[in-house]
């Protein structure tokens, strides 16, 4: 320390606390263990278990036999095709929500526990639900048949809809809450000033809150997006898992667990982390180039 | 210039479930004018100040332009300017868009936008900050960055709240005398609410005093500080000492302004009456420290004190070096404290002669109707705290 002050060098602790590093900081040291050993260490253990294909044929092997193949390919398409959709929903269904249960109001906590109830059902209750309520023999095609605005059933469970509803139900409490806690974050006087300088309702919403809102859009659309991603439990049970939601988490399984060809599964698991990786990728570029600093209000 | 006639405030309230936080406030606002309201922390300034920019519905009472009817219509609708107290500048947006926000909602061309834009950035100083973003100005250009975005739309009505009480003290005079400024430029119609007294005298045409949510006084700043209407108003525009007293003769008795004799602490003193002060018995008399003069020190006046007929003897307890005088505390023989300003060298433990002339030492009723609480007091800086007030601090 004495060394470096002399050759006019702050010492190591003033440099280091000039980059807002300090004893503190040193807490996050668990947290990057815990992060080395339950994720890196299985991402590059998979990683490398992907290059060693059990039939041979070369390194790049699995990642070959899996874009050769339309059925395997197609996984990628098809599970983008539920992801992105189920995401962008909850986004956009989380910001009106918030919007009006952001304020005090009699009955709050009622609504918001009623908002974030799902969460606690997991994917095979509601799985459960939706194909007693809406599948063939459930009470809305029973209504809607009984009333005689339809004669057949609609088709809701075991498609495409059925997945995405699932999606859409588990991934909302989780889009909601944060996107209530990035609202609450902006400073009411600001939506006030915004009203005396002549700005509409409309108009606040356009100028104000939703730039300011944005970049907190982002972080819950990748956040929705990935565990939409991952979608598993609902694309069996309330889908198609051999047609329009053979969604790639199934054939990562069914490589892994029913072939026990570990490497061809880690190879498939690796191609969704790419994938996922390219979305967030893209949605965080975007959002760098919003504006994103503070907003003002309580956080 | 967009002048109105007069703006009418009639019996304007407010309340928050069962709590009264603006109660029948009467005021008309001339065009041009500049109204001050004042009132210590919590007691319905900003209140009044929303419902006018229509930011909070009232819940009783009428507000009128010109004779029509305003108070339902929203606040984007109704052409007043705000500035927050703490600025509500746009994160996201520059300086200049800042500026501009409500020159774009109105759909002002791009040429006239930009050359508004400047004028008022010109006129606050901060032409060349216009690129900048809010976060990266000092309060104080932030401050003048939230005046710029108000009056740039010349609005017919501009209202402050406590726009300086987020600033240092050197700042606060700057902008006092900037906002000053300002007004005699634009003429703008403006409501500035504020705490602090000195800063509503010395910017306000006229001054409106609230407590707890209820007018005490509507007047110039000179009738405001020279006659206050009752001992709270009193309290809070420096009479400091609120000394208890007997009324003995009401010499030119009768109603308001009469002088009048009051008794106390082995001495007295010539008083002028206040509304309501009554004959004889007991009253408050409330009296600035800078209004007591010391007549005689002890020992130096050992004959003369019987000489004074109106005087009150006093012990100095705490003596503060304030300059060009100083600002002494001393206790009365019944123990009242009170404070006072001298340029005579005093010490701990002098005895001295207090006197004030007649008119500067208000008269009015020990109790007041409808007023419990006794006038908030305002620490002096370097003041030791209230005895009490420690007491109540300490576990
Ligand atoms: N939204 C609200 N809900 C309940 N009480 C409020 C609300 N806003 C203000 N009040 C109360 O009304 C009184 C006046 O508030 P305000 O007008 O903000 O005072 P100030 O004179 O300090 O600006 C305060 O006692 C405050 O607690
Ligand atoms: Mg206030």
């Amino acid at each position: 320390m004495s060394a470096d002050a002399r050759e006019g060098r702050p010492a190591l602790r003033h440099r280091l606390a000039e980059r807002g590093v300090d004893r503190t900081t040193m807490l996050v040291l668990p947290g990057v263990a815990f992060l080395l050993v339950l994720f890196c260490y299985p991402f590059v253990y998979g990683l490398q278990l992907s290059f060693q294909p059990a039939e041979g044929g070369g390194p790049f092997a699995n990642y070959r036999t899996f874009f050769e193949d339309p059925y395997l390919r197609e996984t990628i398409w098809l599970t983008l095709r539920l992801a992105v959709p189920a995401a962008l929903i909850n986004c956009l269904a989380a910001v009106p929500v918030a919007f009006r249960t952001r304020g005090v109001f009699r009955g709050r906590r009622l609504v918001m526990t009623l908002l974030v109830m799902p969460i606690t059902l997991g994917t095979v209750l509601t799985a459960q639900g939706l194909l007693g309520y809406l599948g063939a023999n459930g009470w809305f095609n029973k209504i809607l048949t009984g009333i005689g605005i339809i004669d057949q059933p609609l088709g809701l469970v075991h498609n495409y809809w059925g997945v995405l509803a699932s999606l859409v139900i588990s991934g909302f409490p989780f889009s909601y809450l944060l996107t209530l806690s990035y609202l609450t974050g902006i400073d009411p006087s600001l939506e006030r000033a915004a009203a005396t300088l002549g700005a509409s309702r409309r108009q606040r919403f356009r100028h104000v809150l939703l730039p300011l809102l944005a970049p907190g859009l982002a972080i819950t659309f990748c956040l929705s997006f990935v565990l939409a991603f991952a979608v598993f439990p609902s694309a069996q049970l309330v889908g198609d898992p051999r047609g329009s939601t053979h969604v790639i988490s199934i054939e990562a399984y069914e490589a892994a667990f029913q072939q026990f060809d570990y490497p061809m599964g880690s190879a498939i698991a690796m191609i969704m982390a790419a994938v996922m990786l390219v979305v967030v990728a893209l949605v965080l570029t975007w959002r760098s180039l919003l504006y994103r600093g503070a907003t003002g209000g309580k956080g | 210039m967009t002048h109105f006639g007069s703006l009418r405030m009639e019996k304007v309230s407010r309340s928050f479930g069962r709590f009264r936080a603006l109660r029948e406030l009467d005021l008309e606002i001339e065009g041009g004018e500049f109204i001050a309201l004042l009132g210590p922390s919590g007691c319905g300034k900003s209140t009044a100040l929303n419902c006018l920019a229509g930011l909070l519905p009232l819940t009783g009472g009428a507000i009128t332009v010109d004779g029509e009817r305003i108070d339902n219509v929203p606040p984007e609708r109704r052409g007043f300017g705000m500035v927050f107290q703490n600025y509500a500048l746009f994160p996201h947006l520059s300086v200049h868009d800042n500026v501009a926000f409500g020159l774009k909602m109105a759909r002002v061309p791009k040429a006239e936008r930009n050359l508004r834009v400047a004028q008022a950035l010109a006129l606050v100083h901060l032409a060349e900050h216009a690129r900048k973003r809010p976060g990266q100005l000092s309060g104080g250009q932030q401050q003048r960055v939230a005046i710029a975005r108000a009056v740039v739309l010349e609005p017919r009505l501009v209202l402050m709240d406590e726009p300086l009480s987020n600033l240092d003290a050197a700042l606060r005079l700057e902008m006092r005398t900037e906002i000053r400024r300002l007004h005699q430029r634009l003429g703008l119609t403006t409501v500035y609410v504020t705490h602090d007294q000195e800063e509503a005298l010395s910017l306000a045409d006229r001054l409106v005093v609230l407590r707890d949510g209820t007018t005490q006084q509507i007047g110039t700043p000179e009738e405001v500080y020279g006659s206050p209407a009752n001992r709270y108003v009193a309290g809070f525009m420096g009479y400091r000492n609120m000394l208890d007293v007997t009324v003995t003769t009401g010499a030119g008795a009768g109603g308001d302004g009469g002088r009048t004799r009051v008794d106390l602490a082995d001495g007295r003193l010539a008083g002028t009456r206040r509304d309501g002060a009554p004959d004889a018995g007991d009253a408050v008399a409330a009296v600035r420290p800078e209004d007591l003069d010391v007549a005689a020190a002890a020992g130096a006046a050992d004959s003369g004190t019987d000489g004074l007929d109106f005087a009150v003897p006093a012990t100095v307890e705490v003596v503060e070096y304030h300059g060009r005088e100083l600002a002494v505390q001393g206790r009365l023989s019944d123990g009242q404290r009170v404070h006072f300003r001298t340029r005579t060298r005093l010490a701990p433990d002098d005895a001295v002669e207090l006197t004030a002339p007649p008119e500067r030492v208000l008269v009015f009723p020990r109790e007041e109707a409808g007023a419990p609480d006794p006038p908030p007091r305002r620490p002096a800086a370097g003041e030791t705290p209230d005895p009490k007030a420690s007491e109540a601090v300490a576990p």
